[in-house]
């Protein structure tokens, strides 16, 4: 099992860096906007564009469309939520809605409110009058808008919250003696894995309890948001694991409670590795340096690498259907997106389950207590 | 820049801070109202089991304490049932034999009493014979001599007889 899961994660992480690869490839060839979304009308007036036919279709644009990040939600067809956008510029905050950076063709216009805006690649800039990024004006932009992950981890802090909070409400209820019932009994294996496979083990008995809110926490964020990005359409659909500022984020907090919870000897073990000789610990010193900071990296980039590669994985199954232009490519492409979304099912809670293990991993080796110095560790209590 | 080869790659600020803003909320809800409540709730319910599987195992032991004390209870008690009826065994059996040995002692001794009763009477009996028959003897001696010795001569006789009797002793 454990084989084969780090088999598939490194098939995956290869297929993420041979992406990013190609895509930087196509870079040069690609000026087309972003709007081959699906449902999305063609655009008209581009230049890049003239020189194609209509149907058109670049796979590697279509898939990054859907892996990114979004000012809007889309839905079904043409409809398509509009979040709002907030921004931090030179001149203070700013509040619009995203509708007001597309035209009626859903493509890129300026919206003018402080300084002239623009969504260039996905991305909202400053122009100027000309239509050319300000890039001065532009470093001082920032960009705290309700994007669509943004609104989807919001729809998953609520899920959370109502689940667990009834879920602990029925504690309340029905008392300790008697057996959990529907919710409760649900969540309550999953918590019990957490403690006694996940922290326990790691931490130890005596400390891990400590720790269990925090492990608790982050497990069921990143197993509701890769579940949540597993569902094609709204609420689901946004891509709020898979994405490196969402796994960033989590991978801080964690690098924080390690580094925090760290006791003298963890240091000692970085600085000055006991029982060596002096060259060793002088040799030793950095690269022990260096693994407290790729350890919450390794756990940012495998998280996202993972829940990236699956979205590609499906998407680009069913981007099969246009490849080929057939719709019986689908007898093909649609049994194996499927089969690739059971795996993903699967790769949902693995890789939740990997990143909480790893972190109760990091925290238990900041707060293991050895027995060499326990004496010093002792006299200070 | 290596971190511009893909916005893939590029985390935005904006999903930092909002998901920084909705982990810390969930931290401090889900920790204060959700998962305090609930691992403090199956603490306790494990806790009570762990206690009730202790009771168990406690009455379990005292059970098997209390049955082997019956058992030890049981085994004296037919053990003393058996030297009962052992010893009321040997008692009825001392008792027949002593019965037994009384009956012969005292028929021994009737027999040795009638015997020596009888012994009398026939000594009694047997006296009372010769009594009689020497009376008997005497009297008819008597009355033969008297018949022989009423003649003068016959008296002679006899005594001469008599007396050449004497001489030969």
């Amino acid at each position: 099992m454990t084989f084969r899961s780090i088999k598939s994660l490194l098939v995956k992480t290869f297929s993420v860096f041979s992406l990013l690869l190609a895509t930087q490839a196509f870079a040069g060839e690609n000026h087309t906007p972003a709007t081959t979304q699906a449902g999305a009308v063609a655009p008209v007036a581009d230049e890049a564009h003239g020189a194609k036919k209509e149907g058109d279709f670049n796979v590697t644009e279509t898939i990054l469309e859907h892996i990114k990040d979004d000012h809007s939600w889309h839905m079904w067809g043409h409809v398509s939520i509009h979040l709002p956008v907030i921004l931090k510029t030179s001149k203070g905050f700013e509040v619009f809605s995203s509708e007001k950076l597309v035209d009626e063709h859903h493509e890129p216009a300026v919206y003018k409110g402080n300084f002239d805006y623009k969504l260039m690649e996905g991305k909202i800039k400053i122009v100027d009058a000309a239509g050319n990024i300000d890039e001065d004006a532009s470093k001082q932009l920032w960009d705290f808008s309700i994007t669509k992950n943004v609104a989807s981890l919001f729809v998953s802090v609520f899920i959370l919250l109502v689940v667990l909070l009834s879920a602990a409400a029925a504690y309340k209820k029905t008392g300790v003696k008697s057996a959990p019932k529907g919710l409760q009994s649900f969540m309550e294996p999953i918590i019990l894995f957490v403690r006694d496979e996940v922290a326990i083990p790691n931490i130890g008995a005596k400390k891990a309890g400590k720790y269990m809110p925090f492990l608790l926490t982050i497990f069921f964020l990143i197993l509701i948001n890769n579940f949540l990005g597993l569902i094609p359409f709204f609420p689901g659909g946004a891509n709020v694991s898979g994405n490196i500022a969402f796994t960033m984020t989590l991978a801080v907090f964690v690098f924080i409670v390690v580094n925090v919870s760290a006791n003298k000897s963890y240091w000692e073990h970085i600085f000055w590795m006991p029982g060596m000789h002096w060259s060793m610990k002088l040799f030793l010193a950095p690269i022990e340096l260096i693994g407290v900071f790729t350890k919450p990296i390794s756990l940012m980039i495998r998280l996202f690498a993972n829940i990236t590669a699956g979205h590609i994985l499906v998407l680009s199954l069913i981007c099969l259907i246009f490849i080929f232009k057939t719709v019986f490519a689908s007898a093909i492409a649609v049994p194996f997106a499927v089969f690739i979304g059971m795996i993903e099912l699967l790769v949902a809670f693995l890789q939740a389950f990997i990143f909480t293990m790893l972190a109760a991993m990091y925290i238990g080796m900041a707060t293991e207590e050895h027995h060499h110095d326990a004496h010093g560790e002792a006299a200070h209590h | 820049m290596l971190l511009e080869i893909n916005p893939l790659v590029l985390p935005d600020i904006g999903l930092v801070f909002w998901n920084t803003v909705a982990f810390l909320l969930l931290l401090v809800v889900l920790g204060k109202f959700a998962w305090k409540p609930i691992l403090q709730a199956i603490n306790d319910r494990e806790q009570g089991i762990e206690d009730a599987l202790a009771k168990a195992d406690k009455m379990k032991s005292e059970l098997a304490a209390m049955q082997s004390e019956n058992e030890a209870l049981l085994a004296k008690a037919r053990e003393e049932r058996a030297t009962l009826i052992k010893e009321a065994k040997e008692t009825a059996d001392k008792m027949v034999a002593d019965a037994k040995e009384k009956a012969k002692a005292q028929y021994d001794a009737i027999v040795a009493d009638a015997q020596v009763a009888i012994n009398q009477q026939k000594n009694a009996a047997l006296t009372d014979v010769k009594n009689q028959v020497g009376a008997l003897v005497i009297e008819v001696a008597e009355k033969v001599l008297h018949k022989e010795l009423s003649n003068k001569a016959a008296q002679e006789s006899y005594i001469n007889e008599l007396a050449e009797g004497v001489k030969l002793n």
